[in-house]
């Protein structure tokens, strides 16, 4: 393994997270908080520190990464990343207690939004942008980030293995044939978004930093709020705007980036986005009719339909209403919801729209051939035919997701609350999600989790996030072994 | 510059490797899945399965906003349609077809604006001309000319009983009697850009610049045989040993072609009626014996066969032959080939590339672009050449004065009908002709980037 070159590569990693950090730091210090401005001070010499150490130590590194070093990488990556990244809110006391932190950042990064704080506003304003600004961060990736920074520096075709690790999807490409111009392509684009979702929200009157931590939560999907009631106590314009935008994020980039060039017929004829958006219109029409009565209006209760159902289906987990006390119908509509969340290259989590739709054409192709066995059949998308090992890759995923799954729920079962809660505290992180029903609702916390769980949980947040292998590549024994 | 690619074979992902490197935007066609994906896994490339000849794909791959096409894929008549295809997209598109086939050299000629192709490239040929090139000044690994055939960088091979073992560069011009430049050593697989304390030793491998006059005496100087090759016997009759024979047969030197396909010597019995073809195994020594190989001047193995080759060359090389020249089909692993004395290397895929890149250089910039490219001492330096014209800096400035990048040394001056090596008070004006070398790829697009 070439332990130098992911050395470098990690110290590149913290550099930029430390630089991240610094309007975190400004905010807390022009704000006066003494506590939290002296913690980030502190994380950030800490960062220095390690990232000066790696980068003395890995100067000389051969510029190459093969494919299994890449996802050791970009899991190290976020590790280190988060283990560092949640000092602040320990040194600080905001979060007194390491593994709380470790599990707030860790669904920070992940784009989560699960919390273990019960008021987030009670805590330092500098703590609570930078646990959403973490969201941002992680919503596009920060090796995304690294290689839109990157000189192209010869060969270095490695890096599709980073993109690969980093971003979501079954069938991972680059936009154009530069590598650093396609991570600048995406980043431009995320910015862009993210910055037009602050102005809406500047528009309804929303106070600028809780518009800017908001637009944060809705780029990268996140969920955090700053107040404790999520988005329920913002106007109807406000969610209005952010059941939209939280809709934009979870498509996929390239979409964008073909629109930019012109290339509308292609979007409008995407199967993914189509189903996508199929999904998400029969889902808030299924709601809809099931809450029909609970609030006052029909305005009223499309607003709360469509909010949760874009907020679920992105993985973002805003809340502007309890979906924990709709009726079983919608709540498991919701539940479905989780495990598809957003398309292929967007900010989302969960399985995504694109192996879904590759998983029930296989399914298709599957049963035809029990009716007609001597059929040759492919699988088409987009009228392109897909590649086996397309099709393999993602029965596998499928495969590892609900072994994960299974093993996540026994293990966090040993805290004794009940069935659906530990099954939607898995099916909220393992997707990124947020909030999930009963103990660990819209309007609940994940603190009362013992340690262990927390653990489990960042794992499967991490797993999430960074579509399972790269966190199962670092758990493998032949990873680590010589030969 | 973005440039598509079809064909993802030897020379394609070469190309693709070289001008990734040079920062052009490459997009790679080709058919096989497997090929494309270690492509893109191992160059900063993007890529399109698909027949490269087909609308569908070739606007897939953006032939829209491309500025050339390469069609490099193994069959003639797919390049063809593939560069017809795609200038009819974007008439704008420059395009270059590796077109082999004898058959279609003199209709691809005439009817290029037909076939709209900017250039077309065929590898043995190239192969067979520069052959036909080293023949002729044997005691040369290889030899590149530069400024209208004034200039020549020749590389030799020092060996322990060479003259030039154990000299200092600086007594170099005593020892061989002109003035010549040594402008890169290799040694031990590495480029050396030698000073003048640098002394030359065994097994190195010198890159010699001098006047194109100079040549003679420097052979004659060197104790190297001058005499040009009378009998040659080629080894294997491939389409370089067609064009070869052909090319030799012309000036009138003595061809003899070995092969064991019965039906391959017949026809080149019949295309070339100067030359004696041998049907028989060309790695029986036996009958390399009886059909006079000790006769010859020169011997070139050009079977399909690497392995073949290197060793016909190898037990020529044992029997004294004078001049031996071997074709390689992959040359990548240098240190391992010059263990061996195998004579001079040839590869048609590197030609193939140098010529490509080459015109790929020249379209980038139109004012002061380099006229021609070699690349020397194993890829790890490059010898270009520029007309010195309007826009060039530093006209008329001696040369003590001026303040060249670091790894950039100019090597020749050509003005008119003098040429000279420079020394600090050389200077150059427009029309000259400059050679420069630089021991970094891809850093010089144009004349004006040599100096610091």
């Amino acid at each position: 393994m070439n332990y130098k070159m992911m050395g470098r590569f990690l110290s590149q990693t913290l550099f930029v997270e430390m630089l991240f950090m610094i309007p975190a730091f400004l905010i807390s210090l022009f704000a006066g908080e003494g506590a939290a401005w002296t913690a980030f001070l502190l994380t950030m010499g800490l960062m220095f520190l390690v990232c000066a150490l790696l980068y003395l130590l890995c100067k000389s590194a051969p510029n190459a990464l093969n494919a299994k070093e890449g996802l050791v990488c970009v899991g190290i990556s976020w590790i280190v990343m988060s283990l560092l990244g949640c000092l602040p809110c320990v040194l600080s006391r905001a979060i007194p207690n390491y593994i709380d932190a470790f599990f707030e950042i860790v669904s920070g990064f992940t784009t989560t939004g699960a919390s273990v704080l019960a008021r987030p506003e009670d805590l330092p304003k500098g703590i609570l942008y930078w646990r959403s600004f973490s969201h941002w961060l992680g919503g596009m990736g920060v090796l995304v980030f690294l290689l839109a920074l990157q000189p192209t520096e010869g060969n270095s075709g490695f890096t599709m293995h980073l993109l690969r690790a980093e971003s979501p999807g079954p069938n991972v490409g680059k936009l154009v044939p530069k590598m650093r111009k396609t991570a600048t392509i995406l980043y431009v684009i995320y910015i862009v978004m993210t910055v037009a979702n602050v102005i809406f929200l500047l528009c309804g009157d929303m106070p600028l930093f809780d518009a800017v931590c908001t637009a944060y939560g809705t780029a990268g999907t996140g969920g955090f709020g700053v107040r404790s009631d999520s988005l329920a106590g913002y106007s109807p314009y406000i969610q209005n705007v952010t059941t939209v935008f939280m809709l934009l994020f979870g498509v996929n980039f390239s979409c964008y980036y073909l629109m930019l060039l012109g290339q509308f017929k292609s979007v409008f004829k995407d199967e993914e986005l189509r189903l996508y958006i199929l999904i998400v219109a029969v889902s808030i029409g299924l709601i809809v009719w099931n809450l029909w009565g609970i609030y006052g209006s029909f305005a009223e209760t499309l607003r709360h339909s469509a909010f949760q159902v874009s907020s679920i289906i992105t993985t973002t987990g805003y809340s502007t209403a309890d979906f924990d006390t709709w009726p079983s119908f919608s709540k498991m509509i919701l539940m479905g919801l989780m495990m598809i969340g957003a398309c292929a290259g967007s900010t989302g989590g969960g399985i995504k729209v694109a192996r879904v739709l590759l998983l029930f054409k296989s399914l298709r192709r599957n049963i035809r051939q029990v009716s007609r066995p001597n059929s040759v059949q492919v699988v088409r998308s987009n009228g392109q035919i897909v590649d086996e090992a397309v099709l393999r890759n993602t029965n596998a995923y499928l495969a590892a997701y609900v072994i994960i799954m299974v093993i996540s729920v026994v293990l966090i079962s040993l805290d004794g609350y009940a069935p659906t809660t530990n099954i939607s505290a898995v099916f909220a992180c393992f997707n990124n999600i947020g909030p999930g029903l009963e103990a660990v609702g819209p309007t609940c916390n994940f603190a009362g989790f013992s340690g262990f769980s927390k653990i489990i949980l960042s794992i499967d947040m991490l797993a999430g996030r960074l579509e399972i292998f790269p966190i199962l590549v670092l758990l493998s024994r032949r990873t680590w072994k010589h030969r | 510059m973005h440039i598509i690619i079809a064909g993802d074979g030897k020379v394609g992902s070469n190309l693709a490797r070289q001008l990734s490197a040079e920062n052009h935007d490459i997009t790679l066609i080709d058919n096989n899945h497997s090929v494309l994906s270690a492509s893109v896994e191992r160059m900063d490339v993007m890529a399109v399965h698909g027949n490269c000849a087909s609308m569908d794909v070739l606007l897939q791959a953006g032939v829209k906003e491309a500025e050339l096409l390469i069609a490099a894929t193994s069959a003639d008549e797919i390049n063809l349609l593939c560069c017809t295809t795609a200038h009819g997209i974007n008439p704008k598109l420059h395009t270059i077809a590796r077109i082999r086939n004898p058959e279609y050299t003199e209709q691809i000629f005439a009817m290029r604006n037909v076939f709209a192709l900017s250039m077309s490239i065929n590898p043995e040929k190239q192969a067979a001309t520069e052959i036909a090139r080293l023949l002729k000044y044997p005691g040369f690994l290889r030899r590149d000319t530069f400024a209208k055939g004034r200039v020549e960088i020749v590389e030799l091979r020092i060996d322990a009983s060479h003259k030039l073992c154990d000299v200092s560069l600086a007594d170099l011009p005593g020892v061989v009697g002109c003035k010549v430049l040594v402008c890169a050593v290799l040694r031990n697989g590495t480029a050396v850009a030698p000073g003048g304390n640098f002394v030359l030793r065994e097994g190195d491998r010198i890159f010699v610049t001098a006047p194109t006059q100079n040549l003679t005496t420097l052979l004659k100087n060197l104790g190297v045989l001058t005499r040009r090759a009378r009998r040659v016997t080629l080894c294997g009759g491939g389409r370089v040993s067609y064009y070869l024979a052909s090319q030799l047969d012309k000036e009138g030197v003595a061809v003899q072609i070995i092969d064991n396909d019965y039906k391959r010597c017949v026809e080149l019995a019949e295309q070339l009626p100067n030359v004696s073809v041998i049907h028989g195994d060309a790695t029986d020594q036996n009958l390399l014996e009886v059909e006079g190989l000790a006769k010859c001047d020169a011997l070139v193995s050009l079977t399909g066969m690497d392995e073949l080759n290197m060793i016909i060359s190898l037990y020529a090389k044992s029997q004294g032959i004078p001049q031996v020249i071997t074709k390689l089909g992959h040359a990548e692993n240098r240190s391992i080939i010059d263990s061996l004395a195998l004579g001079s290397i040839v590869c048609p895929k590197d030609l193939c590339c140098n010529n490509i890149i080459r015109y790929v250089r020249a379209m980038q910039n139109q004012t002061g672009a380099a006229i021609s490219l070699h690349t020397i001492a194993d890829g790890q330096a490059e010898a270009v050449e520029f007309l010195v014209d309007e826009h060039t800096l530093h006209c008329d400035t001696p040369l003590k004065e001026l303040k060249l990048k670091p790894n950039v040394l100019i090597a020749c001056i050509s003005q008119g009908s003098k040429t000279e090596i420079p020394n600090g008070n050389s200077t150059f004006r427009k029309g000259d002709y400059l050679v420069v070398v630089t021991s970094g790829r891809g850093i010089l697009h144009q004349l004006n980037d040599i100096f610091a």
